[in-house]
């Protein structure tokens, strides 16, 4: 089959109306009646509410109404709910607005209901609420000790789960008869998502029909209609109507149900008219979920030659002060699973404890898990290298699955499906030059200077998930994706899917996919997708699952649109349907080894309307529809290097060169594959160096702005150099495998390498990310003055 | 982010803003709003007028005076940065500010009335030995920088006044600037200016100041007394800059740069900007 879009940069279809400003965003809805919403919140970490006083607030002209948290729960409301159990999880309750007890500095306390925006946040100020401080907890591990505040009553010891994979008594048979054991205790810090577009709300009860339409800043619109059905709201889901415009980025943290999709809706049915909200910049900082945070034990036992024998790791994962609705998930089943890393690694242990603190909730963030998998086992294998003297990438050549061992079984439950590691490395050797780097990275070392090479070699398990294994683990939900095509009469087609773009640019690629597919013109497809009005249920966008489980469902029902028009024109022009071809290139009908007996893709969408020639059994109409659960993840892959200097004087790292080769699987748009590595690249290069959320012992974030909290920029980088390796996905019919999170999960790591690899002439042998100046120079102090 | 509400009056000259300065109590001077509007956004400030003075022609551009160039208030710092007949140590801190969008709206004069002790500016303009001038009911005045920047926030500019140009010696003798960025904001963890002046191969003049350490910009007196009279060697420069510590009493720390880490870097980064001015000074 030859393909005229799938493989091609295509420029994205949705790029004129964003770079116009012609984007359809939440904050940009206004709805005649509409009042606006803003909310107080907590100033303390950990507080109990002795009352609240809005009598004040609710006398300002313009403000309509003030509600507390009690006033939602006796009306019948529910908490927020987790979606992921795993066995013998506590929970506690999660209430939209807190009632008794505030246990984050943002934790809303009310919501001011007012004709503007600038009312609302006035009225705030009128709000006189009376906490009475408590203790906080802040780190995972101090968490869990005997003493610590507790966060929640139903969770003693502020353990919430406790998940191992493997057995200790293996593990430990292992560690005691290897050669050498690398041992580290590291810290993945806490990250703040900062997507581009601040999370919005908007919500509209028609009193008419009893329907409530609900526009979020979702990854998911149809999770939310259940959670807000399920759980929290009580709105039977057929009168429930979720819509996700265009969203300004997401990472993960518009994945989850959050409080003001509770409050919003509830207050609009409550006063009868349109109600928004649009987070602030700095209530994002203390309300949009966080990532990692974790701390963890990790060794690696070895022989002298530098094979692997096994690995024990122990984390501490930070909850935050309520569990967000996949955030178990993450330091499980995305985490510990993916600890073989690119190896044999014949015996693994893994387990994680999720522990509750007085912070921000933390869930999935861009690659979700599997950086903070690879962070640890990559930072591992950096020390072996040193530790035996080895070149860090004959290491792991030394170790690599092999291309002819696949599908391969690890020891943490996955199967992964394809893959080159060995061509993956001389890939990257050519790339980057590793030869040419090395012999840079001598001279500079020669002349004095601190400069140094980092690698990694990163595994993921993206397209999330097989449904029968999400369910197993403890999701509540199947992760399956849907896809409808509508041909119409005129041969345009709409596409439905269940996906949902937020900035990765689905328009694009899935009207690729189906252009492709049925041999018709990309202008003459249209991707609808985010609206649980207009699409069939599907579970949306994250863990870089949208073309492996998204695509394949819409190729699926090309496919059924396909077999079907050929039935049709087979038909119509008397012959077997076994002897007609579908052309994909220009989307005609023929006759096996007669072109000119051939049916246009109109002749048979027109067909399929006049409904007067059919075939028996067949019926009118030309819509599709799959509902596809994946067999197993995707695994993409990818292998980094980076060169690096540090200013010895001051500890400030410059990134000097930049190399990734990545096997996503094949691709359907390159130029778009291409963005999304580089903008990873950026993200895991910031965790590395730059970002940094920061609390201080009383649970007050140090880092809630743009002036502390920093982010990657353009000056901070050279021009990367990325090219990819593919090994299609044996898994889906496309052959693709996620691409969104690689660049983030490989950027750090390979990063922090090269500073650890820059510093080791000194004798430093580890150091927390992120890496900035003042840790680097402590370090290099207390290694001068011999600690 | 919403501010609290306040009235805003735009005023077309020096003589209008007066006016309404006298008219409206708590009112605020609005330049380019780069400090002003964060800080309202962020309910810091809540005054109940803004007074826009932006649009005052007379208040921006550069002139030059014989061997004084004069900085209207309201030049931006992209102006200046783009500037070529201005101390290096000038142009090249206004370069390093923010980013273009602060760059293409922030003002000088708003910049030094705010004197945030981790800006770049009053640390470049006592360096040079610029001279604020200022416009009130009761007529003009002229500060010098060492005596402008008062505290943390706090400058000589009085509640009823308006900064309205900054006069900056253009006198031949090599300046250069020097920062550490804090990684977030990219205001200065700590900003060094320094200004020499060489004659027969021996310093005769030097001036050096210091931001992002302290509550406000200061001279470092130690360092400009070790420089004058030595030829401006790597080593002279390097001694005369582990002087510093001296002149540097309550040094601030935060999230990114600890007291400790700030008082390391300060002698760094006086020898980068020394060596630098030394440079230029031919
Ligand atoms: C993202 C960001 C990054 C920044 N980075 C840096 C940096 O790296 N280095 C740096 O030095 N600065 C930085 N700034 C600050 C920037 O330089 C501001 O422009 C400057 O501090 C204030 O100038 P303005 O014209 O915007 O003043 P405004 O915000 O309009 O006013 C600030 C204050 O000065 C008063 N004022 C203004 N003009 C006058 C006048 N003529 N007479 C009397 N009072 C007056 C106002 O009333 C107000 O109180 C940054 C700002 C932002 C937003």
């Amino acid at each position: 089959m030859s393909n005229k879009y799938i493989g091609e940069s295509i420029k994205r279809v949705e790029d004129p109306r964003f770079i116009q400003g012609k984007g359809k965003y939440v904050a940009n809805l206004s709805i005649p009646g509409m009042l606006h919403a803003a909310i107080k919140r907590s100033p303390y970490a950990h507080a109990v509410i002795k009352g609240i006083d809005t009598s004040k607030a609710e006398a300002m002209e313009g403000v309509v109404a003030v509600y507390v948290g009690q006033q939602m729960k006796d009306d019948g409301i529910g908490s927020l709910p987790c979606g992921f159990n795993p066995p013998d999880i506590k929970t506690a309750p999660h209430m939209p607005l807190a009632v008794d007890k505030v246990r984050h500095v943002g934790d809303g306390v009310a919501v001011v209901i007012a004709e503007s925006p600038y009312i609302a946040y006035d009225a705030l100020d009128l709000i006189d609420v009376q906490y009475e401080p408590l203790s906080a907890v802040i780190d995972p591990k101090k968490a869990a000790q005997p003493g610590a505040p507790q966060v929640h009553d139903e969770i003693p010891n502020n353990v919430s789960f406790h998940w191992p994979l493997g057995t200790r008594e293996e593990i430990n048979a292992v560690l005691a008869s290897a050669d050498k054991v690398i041992e580290l205790d590291l810290v993945n810090q806490r990250l703040v998502p900062n997507a581009m577009e601040p999370r919005a709300c908007v919500a509209q009860w028609d009193a008419f029909s009893d329907e409530m339409t609900i526009w979020t800043t979702s990854q998911n619109p149809h999770i939310i209609r259940l959670l807000l059905s399920l759980a929290t709201m009580g709105l039977p889901e057929n009168k429930l109507r979720v819509i996700s415009p265009d969203v300004g980025g997401g990472f993960g943290s518009k994945i989850f149900h959050y409080a003001e999709e509770v409050i919003v809706p509830w207050a609009s049915k409550q006063l009868g008219r349109p109600v928004k909200w649009v987070s602030t910049r700095s209530e994002a900082f203390v309300t949009d979920a966080h990532g990692r945070d974790h701390v963890t034990t990790a060794k690696l036992a070895l022989k002298n030659d530098g094979t692997f024998l096994g690995l024990d790791v122990t984390t501490y994962a930070n909850m935050g002060a309520y569990l967000s609705t996949f955030a178990p998930m993450i330091p499980t089943a995305l985490y510990i699973t993916l600890f073989s890393g690119l190896y044999k690694l014949p015996v693994i242990f893994g387990e994680a404890y999720g522990t509750m603190t007085h912070t921000v909730p933390v869930d999935a963030y861009r690659g979700a898990g599997r950086p903070e998998a690879s962070y640890m086992l990559e930072r591992l294998v950096d020390l072996a290298a040193r530790e035996l003297d080895m070149d860090p990438i004959e290491l792991r050549r030394k170790n690599f699955i092999q291309p002819d061992e696949f599908p391969y079984q690890t020891p943490v439950a996955m199967i992964y499906d394809s893959g080159d590691y060995p061509k993956l490395f001389d890939s990257l050797e050519a790339l980057g030059d590793y030869a040419g780097l090395k012999a840079k990275r001598d001279a500079a070392r020669a002349e004095g200077r601190l400069v140094g090479i980092g690698i990694s070699g990163c595994i993921e398990a993206s397209g999330p998930a097989p449904s029968q294994v999400a369910v197993g683990l403890g999701a509540g939900v199947g992760l399956w994706e849907s896809g409808v095509i509508r041909v119409h009469p005129t041969g345009k087609v709409s596409v439905m899917t269940g996906s949902h773009t937020h900035g990765q640019g689905h328009e694009t690629a899935f009207a690729q996919i189906v252009a492709d597919e049925l041999g018709i013109p990309m202008e003459d497809v249209e991707i609808i997708h985010g609206d649980t009005g207009r699409t069939p249920f599907g579970l949306g966008t994250y863990g870089s699952r949208s073309a492996s489980v998204g695509g394949t469902a819409l190729a699926v029902s090309a496919g059924k649109v396909r077999d079907k028009m050929l039935k049709i024109a087979a038909h119509q022009l008397e012959v077997d349907v076994e002897d007609m071809v579908f052309d994909r290139t220009t989307g005609t009908m023929h006759v096996k080894g007669s072109p000119e007996q051939s049916k246009s893709f109109v002749d048979i969408s027109v067909a399929a309307l006049m409904a007067n020639n059919l075939p028996e059994g067949v019926e009118p109409g030309l819509e599709e529809t799959t509902f596809y659960d994946p067999s197993n993840f995707t695994f993409p892959n990818s292998a980094h290097i980076a060169l690096i200097e540090i200013d010895r004087d001051t500890g400030q790292v410059s990134l000097l060169e930049y190399a990734a080769v990545d096997d996503v699987g094949k691709v359907i748009n390159p130029m778009i594959v291409e963005g999304q590595l580089v903008g990873g690249i950026a993200q895991g290069v910031g965790q590395a160096l730059w970002e940094n959320c920061v609390y201080d012992e009383q649970g007050q974030l140090l880092s809630g702005s743009f002036m502390d909290y920093a982010m990657p920029r353009a000056d901070g980088f050279p021009m990367l150099k990325v090219s990819r390796n593919e090994t299609p996905s044996p898994t889906n019919p496309l052959g693709v495998k996620g691409a969104g999170e690689m660049g983030t999960i490989a950027a750090t790591i390979t990063v922090a390498n090269g500073v650890m690899d820059a510093l080791a002439p000194l004798g430093i042998r580890h150091i927390d990310i992120p890496h900035t100046p003042q840790r680097i120079w402590q370090a290099i102090q207390a290694q001068s003055n011999g600690h | 982010m919403y501010p609290p509400k306040f009235d805003y009056y735009r005023a077309n000259s020096i003589d209008e803003a007066f006016a309404l300065m006298g008219q409206l109590g708590d009112a605020k001077l609005l330049a380019g709003g780069h400090s002003l509007i964060p800080a309202l956004k962020l309910r810091l400030a809540a005054p109940s007028a803004l007074i826009d003075i932006g649009r005052i022609g007379e208040l921006k551009g550069i002139s030059r005076n014989g061997s004084t160039a004069t900085i209207g208030a309201l030049t931006t710092h992209a102006t200046v940065a783009a500037a070529s007949d201005l101390p290096a140590a000038l142009t090249e801190a206004a370069g390093w500010i923010g980013d273009p969008q602060v760059r293409n709206r922030g003002t000088v004069g708003g910049n030094i009335a705010h004197a945030d002790p981790a800006s770049d500016l009053p640390t470049v303009l006592t360096a040079l030995g610029a001279t604020m001038n200022m416009r009130g009911l009761n007529g003009a005045r002229s500060v010098s920088a060492d005596d402008f920047f008062i505290d943390l926030f706090m400058t000589a500019l009085g509640e009823d006044e308006i900064l309205t140009s900054v006069d900056v010696p253009v006198d031949g003798a090599g300046t250069a600037y020097a920062k550490l960025f804090n990684p977030a904001s990219r205001y200065a963890i700590v900003g060094v200016a320094a200004k020499v002046s060489v004659s027969g191969g021996q310093c005769t003049s030097a001036r050096v100041a210091l931001g992002g350490l302290t509550p406000s910009a200061v001279r470092a007196p130690s360092v400009e007394a070790a420089l004058v009279g030595k030829a401006l060697t790597a080593d002279n420069i390097a001694a005369a800059a582990a002087q510093v510590g001296g002149d540097l009493d309550d040094v601030m720390g935060d999230i990114h740069a600890s007291e400790e880490y700030r008082r390391a870097m300060a002698p760094i980064y006086v020898q980068r900007a020394v060596s630098k001015a030394a440079e230029r000074a031919g």
